[in-house]
């Protein structure tokens, strides 16, 4: 951590959207990370995406659990409401939120520990209920905070930093979340900003469960050689399955590829994805390919990365259980509290 | 784009803005620490170092280290450095011990300096530790040249000058006041090695219109002032009308209300914009109540029965031909009352004492021709600076000039070629002290400029003498010193340590980062997340990082060397280094040519 404050400096020249807010207005407090974590980078990538989506702070709520991950939504968005939960637990406090105001865009930071170890059940509930939310899980294969044990996530033979292997089979996020029914499932990394910022962007204009993996390097723990979440181990073994841009609403698609080698799909929350195969075995449409696409590149020691599984078609949590739509607060009190006479009736209907 | 060459002492240099910009490349950032620490001896010192005259430069220099800060590009108002030099001139301690000793054993050379001004007093300065003797021609009574006789005392104490010159004449040199030199040639034919022609550019330039020579009333602004620093001239007319927009005018205006002048008028015949005066000196005359009448072009001086009673103008109307060149149109005559009229519309060189057949060439206008490297003249032996060099300019350059001189006497007086000079030299060593603890304080100093305070308005008039600013206070120039960005402490990347995380793009509060893939310049601008827009400021871009074959850019416009991308480097690709540029002088190129001899004799 520093000791200064970050200075603010707006300068005339300074990009600013179409809110007129600069990065400056969605960034958050100094971070407090190791220098060099992936989380920073990846809270950098969400500031970028926050700024170009244009979201007013007030209408998007940032929640994590517990670990260095979670610490992460304390770093952008400051002006936004933001929850930090029990360990494992956010998916709960996420669907509380979503219940009471589904027209806040929710952004979940966790982490592989907080997710695949401690939290596994409730993120596969999340999972299930399609929860309209984006879930983003930094992935750094080690307990970071508690000194670099072995996470979930880790593989097996990748080395901890004084040497020991790892023997056990690592669970992969993306694999279990396409099995679950997750609705969108990609995986980054977050020395690519290039390919994660329009995953992050695509992932929050998503309707139902946006989940993305991002390998998030551990600079203390796991950094090293032999370690198959360093820097330079994802850089040499991440492969593309898919090439994702997200187009803005009303913008003009820049890039024009040759016909069927590309295929868009409409974001139910505005915009659309562009997508561009790097192998024809490969479709992120289809669920088999893509578990398959992720077995096999696992095999290889590849990892596959961009948008492995979207599916725009299926309803999400508040449109299953028929909740609302908007904020309980902009309910009158006479339809929030009927009375006893609407009570009554709802009693009689179990007699 | 090709990787930048941070081992060349420019690239480094060119980012301390107020260093590159100054003539004499005075280490700012270097003193202003000093300063902040409470270190003001050393403070002066490292001043002195390159503009010999820290106290005189602290008042009166024309600080062309403040219109290029870098604070500046951050927000307004640039740090005060010029009057933090100042706090440095009026808070040392006795600093003699720590000048150079002057041998005894002298080294046989002779030198003559011609004018006791700032460039020749230079001179001085570098080469009496080298033994050399030193003679110094003064044909007025006191030392000082411009500073003494053209810049009121108002600005500038006569005892600032007397200390700092005073200490430079205390090693060794003989001076001769009163003792003008008549003839060159004359000069030429006594025992002297080398001579420096340092008398400044001392003729005011006349306004010959109807009505001249009819009264005793005018005055050419540059005289005037000298007959008043000598106290010849000890009072004038109430009505004032002072012609021209330079700083002279501003120091006619400002004395003529010391001496009696009730309604003071500056006459410029353009629009403001393009007038010479720096803003620091027309802001304090406007203050003091001088007025300011623009686009007024004088065409006659009224007279009645020997009386200088007014001054008749054209008023002007400024537009651009065809060729956006401006053209004047007269649309009306004023006549302005006044009593007394001071010429302050420029000054020129003048070279009555030295004769034209003695292969010393002068151009059209009177000025020598002179080399801008090695300053010497047309006639070998015979070397020019300060305003009589290239014609008027301003102190800190005239003391640049001194230096430069002084290196080609040096040389000239040990035949070796005058163009064969140490080049500049730098030193960069690491400001860090602890993991997020650095040898200069990197947080950003939110404050506002301080304004140096002033004697009340109803005090300043009734003594040419009273000195109108008064210095900071120091409650003031400790924050003031906190505002300066610590330009010399500079980032300075090394390639092949780089992980490529992003933690310093991420953190980089005026996102002058990015890496990216190499390309062209103007393409590497474009993408910079706030572009690069200022092409007047340098592209750093890295060598290739090793793991993905991109580079590292950044933008030096408006960095402010908080650090903070060190900081949150992992493996300390990014570090801060105090950065000292090795600025060569006389002594210097003693000690090389020294090394040099040492070196064959072994």
């Amino acid at each position: 951590m520093s000791y200064i404050k970050k200075p603010k400096i707006i300068r005339d020249s300074d990009p600013r959207n179409k809110l007129g807010m600069t990065f400056d207005d969605y960034e958050g407090v100094m971070s407090t990370l190791c220098a060099g974590c992936g989380h920073d980078s990846i809270t950098g990538a969400i500031i970028q995406t926050v700024f170009d989506l244009n979201i007013e702070p007030h209408k998007m709520i940032k929640l994590s659990g517990i670990g260095c991950s979670s610490k992460t939504p304390a770093y952008f968005a400051s002006q936004s409401h933001g929850f930090n939960s029990v360990h494992g637990r956010m998916p709960s406090v996420a669907t509380g939120a979503n219940a009471a105001n589904s027209e806040l865009l929710c952004i979940g930071v966790s982490g592989d520990g907080d997710t695949l170890s401690i939290g596994m059940g409730q993120f596969s509930h999340a999972v299930r209920r399609n929860l309209n939310m984006l879930y983003i899980i930094e992935n750094n294969g080690v307990y970071g905070l508690t000194k670099g044990q072995f996470s979930a996530s880790a593989d097996v033979g990748s080395t901890a930093k004084k040497g020991a292997a790892n023997l056990q089979t690592p669970i992969d996020p993306c694999s279990i979340a396409i099995n679950l029914g997750a609705t969108f499932v990609a995986r980054s990394f977050s020395g690519d900003k290039e390919q994660l910022i329009p995953l992050l962007k695509a992932g929050l204009m998503h309707r139902g469960f946006a989940m993305i993996d991002v390998i998030s390097p551990c600079v203390t723990f796991n950094d090293h050689e032999g370690s198959t979440k360093s820097y330079l181990s994802t850089r040499e073994t991440k492969r593309e399955a898919v090439y994702t841009d997200y187009i803005a609403p009303f913008s003009e698609i820049e890039v024009q590829y040759e016909e069927g080698s590309s295929l868009e799909v409409d974001l139910h929350e505005g915009g659309k994805v562009l997508l561009r195969k790097t192998d024809d075995s490969f479709s992120p449409l289809d669920r088999s390919q893509s578990i398959n696409g992720i077995k096999e590149a696992s095999d290889k020691g590849e990892v596959l990365t961009g948008l492995l599984y979207i599916d725009e078609s299926q309803p999400d949590f508040t449109e299953v259980e028929n909740t609302i739509n908007g904020a309980l607060n902009s309910v009158s009190y006479d339809d929030l509290c009927p009375g006893s006479k609407a009570l009554n009736e709802l009693l009689d209907n179990y007699k | 784009m090709q990787p930048t060459n941070t081992k060349d002492p420019q690239y480094y240099h060119k980012v301390v803005d107020c260093q590159w910009g100054c003539p004499a490349h005075t280490d700012v950032p270097g003193y202003i620490r000093h300063i902040a620490q409470g270190e003001y001896t050393q403070a002066y010192l490292l001043n002195r170092e390159s503009n010999v005259f820290p106290g005189i430069l602290g008042r009166v220099c024309d600080r062309p280290c403040e219109p290029v800060c870098r604070r500046v590009r951050v927000e307004e108002e640039p740090v005060a450095i010029c009057r933090l030099k100042r706090v440095a001139g009026d808070l040392k301690a006795d600093f003699k011990e720590h000048l150079p000793p002057i041998p005894k054993q002298k080294n046989g050379k002779r030198i003559a300096l011609i004018g006791a001004g700032c460039a020749s007093l230079t001179v001085a300065n570098d080469l009496l530790p080298l033994g050399y003797e030193i003679d110094i021609f003064e044909s007025l009574p006191e030392m000082g040249g411009l500073i003494r006789s053209n810049i009121p005392k108002f600005r500038l104490p006569p005892e600032v000058i007397d200390e700092e010159f005073d200490v430079i004449v205390e090693q060794g040199a003989k001076l001769h006041l009163n003792h003008p030199i008549e003839s060159m040639k004359d000069l030429l034919a006594e025992d002297y090695d080398a001579i420096f022609v340092g008398t400044g550019a001392p003729k005011g330039r006349e306004l010959d219109l109807p009505g001249r020579y009819e009264t005793d009333q005018i005055f050419v602004g540059i005289a005037w002032l000298e007959s008043v620093a000598f106290e010849h001239i000890e009072s004038v007319g109430e009505r004032v009308l002072i012609i021209g927009g330079g700083n002279t005018a501003m120091d006619c205006c400002r004395t003529s209300l010391r001496l009696g002048g009730k309604e003071v008028k500056v006459l410029y015949r353009g629009t403001r914009d393009r007038m010479k005066s720096s803003d620091w000196e027309l802001e304090p005359a406007l203050e003091e109540d001088v007025e300011l009448v623009l686009n007024h072009s004088p065409e006659e001086y009224i007279i009645e029965e020997g009386k200088l009673v007014g001054m008749k103008f054209a008023v002007l109307e400024w537009s651009k031909d065809t060729n956006g060149k401006l053209k004047s149109t007269k649309t009306e005559e004023v006549i302005i009352p006044c009593d007394t009229v001071i010429l302050a519309i420029g000054q020129e060189n003048s070279f009555p004492w030295v004769e034209r057949d003695i292969g010393l060439d002068f151009d059209e206008w009177e000025v020598p021709l002179v080399d801008p490297i090695t300053y010497e003249s047309t006639l070998s032996g015979v070397f020019f600076g300060g305003d009589s060099a290239f014609g008027p300019k301003n102190i800190i350059e005239a003391v640049e000039h001194g230096h430069q001189a002084a290196i080609s006497i040096h040389k000239y007086c040990h035949n070796e070629p005058l163009t064969d000079r140490l080049p500049y030299g730098m030193n960069l060593v690491t400001a860090k002290m602890g993991i997020h603890e650095w040898t200069y304080s990197n947080d950003y100093g939110y404050e506002n400029r301080f304004e140096v305070p002033t004697v009340p308005m109803e005090k300043r008039f009734k003594d040419i003498n009273i000195e109108v600013e008064l210095g900071y206070e120091p409650g003031q120039f400790k924050k003031e010193v906190e505002r300066c960005l610590n330009c010399d402490i500079q980032t300075d990347f090394v390639a092949e340590l780089c992980i490529e995380c992003d933690a310093c793009i991420d953190v980089c509060p005026v996102n002058c980062l990015m890496i990216a893939e190499n390309a062209d310049e103007s393409e590497l601008r474009e993408s910079i997340k706030t572009p690069a827009n200022n092409l007047e400021q340098a592209l750093f871009v890295s060598e290739d990082l090793p793991q993905t074959k991109r580079v590292m850019v950044k933008d030096e416009d408006v960095c402010i060397h908080c650090g903070l991308c060190a900081e949150r480097c992992p493996t300390a690709a990014w570090d801060m280094k105090k950065f000292t540029l090795e600025i060569p002088y006389a002594v210097d190129e003693e000690k090389s040519t020294h090394d040099v001899k040492t070196k064959q004799a072994v």
